[in-house]
């Protein structure tokens, strides 16, 4: 194992974090402040992904593409909030599972009929193609360079959203106790929309910024989703901190899991043996830390909530 | 015997133990299997409803049992055990076991980080059976035949098969009936109601939990049996989580906390699929909405509706 | 002198820098109605959790009838007979008036791992139920859907379900709270005759009442025990006038 290997599986797995990152972000925060569980969060990303195909597509320019992206994103988002999600809040969980599992099933179906069921490509931008060369022997791609840089961007500029403006405040507050945030006379109607519709953006800018580097295809923000739901819990619902931490935790154990599992194993066992076993743990791995962590904190890692 | 007949759930299996009949009149085995398909989903809905309706502990992983009792069956055929018998004590077995060592993790957690954790669990096994190589990894094994029971080969026949699964399923809800009526159900209840109140009175909502989610993963468990059985296949895809949610819908479609809810949940989930998957290829777009609108009306689902009906045509009945 | 049924010794709890119970001592003697008085945020309701073990404690003991309970969970110390009932009602409100009790009984009357037998058709359970209910007077109301019990009736099932669980110690936290004239006076009258069948111990604003059945009186103020005594000792003294004056209504 070189260091090089060793690198770019680090760089991988610190790729998949802060995309689970953005992605998770306005989950727990969602879930956090209108203890709305929204199993459609998933086929947000993936609408993310479709728009910064078609858009791309229209204005031959990726920049172009991802601007026009992000507002779309907003107010899909918005606009399922309106009709359907703000109907749920304050009712039961089981019914908030089945009406967005419902959306789930709708969308994906929606999404093969009006860009068919081949997988979509994003042709990636001219500024960030291309591979530069971290040390000997190692050429990295740039964008995914970019793309950790973004994110990472993203977190910051994230937490000093939450921690230092007002809007923010109000978040975390509704986060903790939302009904008191009410009845201390703030709308918390425009409070859910205000934090929903950021959500929806940033799953969908998620979305667009890795339709270079994934295939877009329908169902592809399903096994996304439920990654996704085991940051928020290891991080501890409706916490920013927790979700960042958590996603990367899950995104360098899940790639250095794959990818050196077998191979620490060896050092234990027959080579057989510890191909089966790494085969099978491999995948496994971040579902054993979410049950350890939940085992020892059963409200995850910060958790927000009393 | 008035209020027998009185129970939606008896005319249901009436119904249902005429289907053959009209399967013989009609369409061609098809129909038989998929109500046989069916009614194991039932049986599969039923037991988690005992948890999810009655205990409100929603799983996130039941399907790992349909994957628990259909392995049970592929693994022991594959060694030459096709005696049915033996495979459900296995299934059970390692249902009960299962059940008890995850639900012992996942009990110490609630609400969403429960949900989550059975999900967790979920995977787990999902997991293991599509590194399991020697039974067919991801593409999972073919069955040479249906089990074999007591020596015979008396399951090779669809309709026997059918009357089977039908059988199991009355049996079953006429268990679980019997369950939530006795102690351990007013208990179980009472911690879903209020479980403060339960411990103030000397109860310890743990145990009990743990009991239902044996109980109840011990049931999906025989059904995953008669699954491989039906199918005559044994795949990790019966225990995604996707299934796991598949089987919560149809529990909460049918009406959570009713029992015979859950088996109208599943049956009306499987024959729209069909139905609707017949209509237009693009069925999905129709089913969606659906299930959005029956989550929106908060009409507690198929079987509130019913009750609600049920109460018109009987004046002001008891509830 | 009696023996002390529950002894609190030394009871600490904070939440960060806000010392909620700031070293409570107090011996309630087996028998005796022991009324916890003080003004609100005195920290009452807080000993009561720490007490029936609903809040653990993070210091000081608690010895219910020679036993230290300080570790106990809230089931295991109903089960060796120190319950409560809560100041924000607590019931089961689908189950119906005689299943929230019958459920109390059921609690020590053997396993409830039983499966098959139907539970309502016990009778020992039911009669001893009804029994219960027609102490507190609620038995005309049995078949009735606890949820759809008045807040007064409610205020009564709450009793009625403590004592199903067949105490030794009543811990009842404002049992009086939200109820008109009529209702206080006849709850009054209830706590009168259990005074003589268990030792309780009696959370209370309404001063008719703590002074109407309190055998001895202690005043809760910011978390510590500003004077313990009988009604006529706390009546009169200085600090506890004090303490109410402005807060309270001062019998």
């Amino acid at each position: 194992m070189s260091t090089a290997l060793l690198l770019v599986q680090v760089l991988n797995g610190l790729q998949l974090g802060v995309l689970l990152f953005l992605i998770a972000a306005g989950l727990t925060l969602v879930f956090g402040v209108m203890d709305f569980i929204n199993l459609a969060h998933g086929v947000q990303y993936m609408i993310g992904a479709y728009l910064a195909a078609m858009f791309v597509a229209w204005t031959g320019s990726f920049w172009l593409g991802l601007a026009l992206t992000l507002p779309t994103a907003l107010a899909f988002g918005l606009l399922l909030e309106v009709l359907i999600f703000r109907r749920l809040y304050g009712r039961d969980h089981l019914d908030q599972v089945l009406a967005t599992f419902g959306l789930i099933i709708f969308l994906n179906q929606a999404v093969k009929v009006l860009w068919g069921a081949a997988p979509l490509s994003v042709p990636m931008p001219e500024l960030l193609s291309g591979s530069v060369r971290l040390m000997d022997g190692l050429l990295y791609p740039v964008y995914r360079l970019a793309l950790i840089t973004v994110g990472l961007c993203s977190a910051l500029g994230l937490s000093l959203l939450i921690s230092k403006t007002r809007v923010g405040m109000l978040v975390r507050a509704g986060a903790s106790n939302a009904p008191m945030v009410s009845a201390l006379g703030v709308d918390i109607g425009r409070l859910f929309m205000i934090v929903f519709g950021f959500g929806a953006m940033l799953a969908g800018f998620a979305g667009a910024i890795v339709a270079p580097i994934l295939s877009v295809e329908p169902g592809m923000g399903d096994n996304l989703l439920i990654l996704t739901f085991v940051v928020i819990v290891i991080g501890g619902i409706g916490s920013i901190r927790g979700a960042f931490i958590a996603a990367l935790l899950v995104g360098l154990i899940d790639t250095l899991g794959r990818a050196f599992g077998p191979q620490l194993l060896r050092l234990m066992m027959e080579p057989a043996a510890a191909n089966q076993t790494g085969r099978s743990l491999a995948p496994m791995l971040i579902y054993i830390l979410m049950a350890a962590v939940l085992f020892f904190r059963p409200s995850g890692l910060f958790p927000v909530r009393q | 015997m008035k209020r027998t007949l009185r129970s939606p759930a008896v005319w249901l299996f009436l119904a249902l133990a005429l289907v053959p009949l009209a399967a013989k009149l009609g369409a061609e085995g098809y129909l038989l299997s998929l109500a046989t398909r069916a009614l194991i989903f039932a049986i599969a809905a039923l037991s988690l409803d005992l948890i999810l309706g009655y205990g409100a502990l929603a799983s996130f992983g039941h399907a790992a049992f349909l994957g628990i009792g259909s392995y049970a069956v592929g693994i022991l055929a594959a060694h030459g055990t096709g005696e049915i018998v033996l495979q459900l004590a296995v299934a059970m077995v390692a249902a009960i076991l299962f059940a008890a060592a995850t639900s012992a993790v996942s009990l110490r957690t609630s609400g969403v980080y429960y949900i989550m954790s059975t999900l967790a669990f979920g995977q787990m096994l999902y997991f293991l059976g599509v590194s399991l190589s020697a039974y067919g990894g991801d593409d999972g094994m073919s069955l040479a035949g249906r089990s074999r029971v007591l020596g015979t080969a008396f399951l090779e026949s669809d309709g026997a098969l059918y009357y089977v699964v039908l059988g199991v399923l009355v049996a079953f809800y006429a268990g679980a009936r019997r369950i939530m009526g006795s102690r351990f159900g007013r208990v179980l209840s009472g911690i879903r109601e209020n479980p403060v109140r339960m411990r103030a009175i000397g109860f310890e909502p743990f145990r009990y939990q743990l009991v239902a989610c044996v109980i109840a993963g011990c049931m999906c468990a025989v059904a995953g049996v008669l699954l491989a059985n039906q199918t005559g296949f044994v795949s990790p895809a019966y225990m995604t989580w996707q299934r796991s949610g598949e089987l919560m819908v149809m529990v909460i479609l049918g009406g959570i906390g009713t029992l015979w809810g859950a088996i109208l949940g599943a049956l009306a989930f499987l024959v729209l699929e069909e139905v609707l998957s017949g209509l237009t290829e693009h069925w999905k777009l129709i089913l969606g909405p659906l299930l959005v609108m029956v989550a929106l009306s908060g009409r507690g689902g198929i079987a509130g509706v019913v009750a609600r009906v049920q109460r018109l045509f009987h004046g002001r009945g008891v509830r | 002198m009696s023996a002390a049924l529950l002894s609190i010794e030394d009871l600490h709890k904070s939440y960060g820098s806000l010392r909620v119970t700031d070293g409570v001592s107090l011996a309630v003697r087996a028998g005796e109605l022991h009324a916890l008085i003080g003004p609100n945020g005195a920290g009452k309701t807080t000993l009561i959790h720490q007490l029936s073990g609903v809040l653990p404690s993070d210091s000081g003991r608690v010895v219910f009838d020679g036993i230290d309970v300080t570790a106990f969970s809230l089931p295991e110390r109903v089960r060796i007979g120190l319950a409560r009932s809560f100041q924000i009602t607590s019931i089961l409100p689908a189950y119906s008036v005689l299943e929230n009790v019958a459920l109390a009984v059921q609690a020590r009357s053997g396993s409830s791992f039983r499966f098959w037998l139907p539970v309502a058709d016990e009778r020992a359970l039911n009669e001893e139920a009804e029994q219960r209910l027609a102490e507190v007077g609620l038995l005309r109301r049995m078949q009735d859907r606890a949820g759809a019990l008045s807040h007064g009736e409610k205020r009564l099932l709450e009793i009625a379900i403590a004592i199903a669980t067949a105490p030794k110690l009543l811990l009842l936290d404002e049992p009086l709270a939200g109820l008109g004239q009529e209702e206080s006076r006849a709850t009054i009258a209830l706590l009168k005759q259990l005074k003589s069948r268990f030792t309780i111990v009696l959370v209370e604003h309404d001063m008719d009442a703590v002074f109407a059945l309190a055998d001895r009186v202690s005043v809760l103020v910011n978390g510590r025990v500003l004077a313990s005594g009988t009604a006529a000792d706390i009546r009169s003294h200085p600090a506890v006038r004090v303490a109410y004056l402005g807060d309270e209504e001062v019998v």
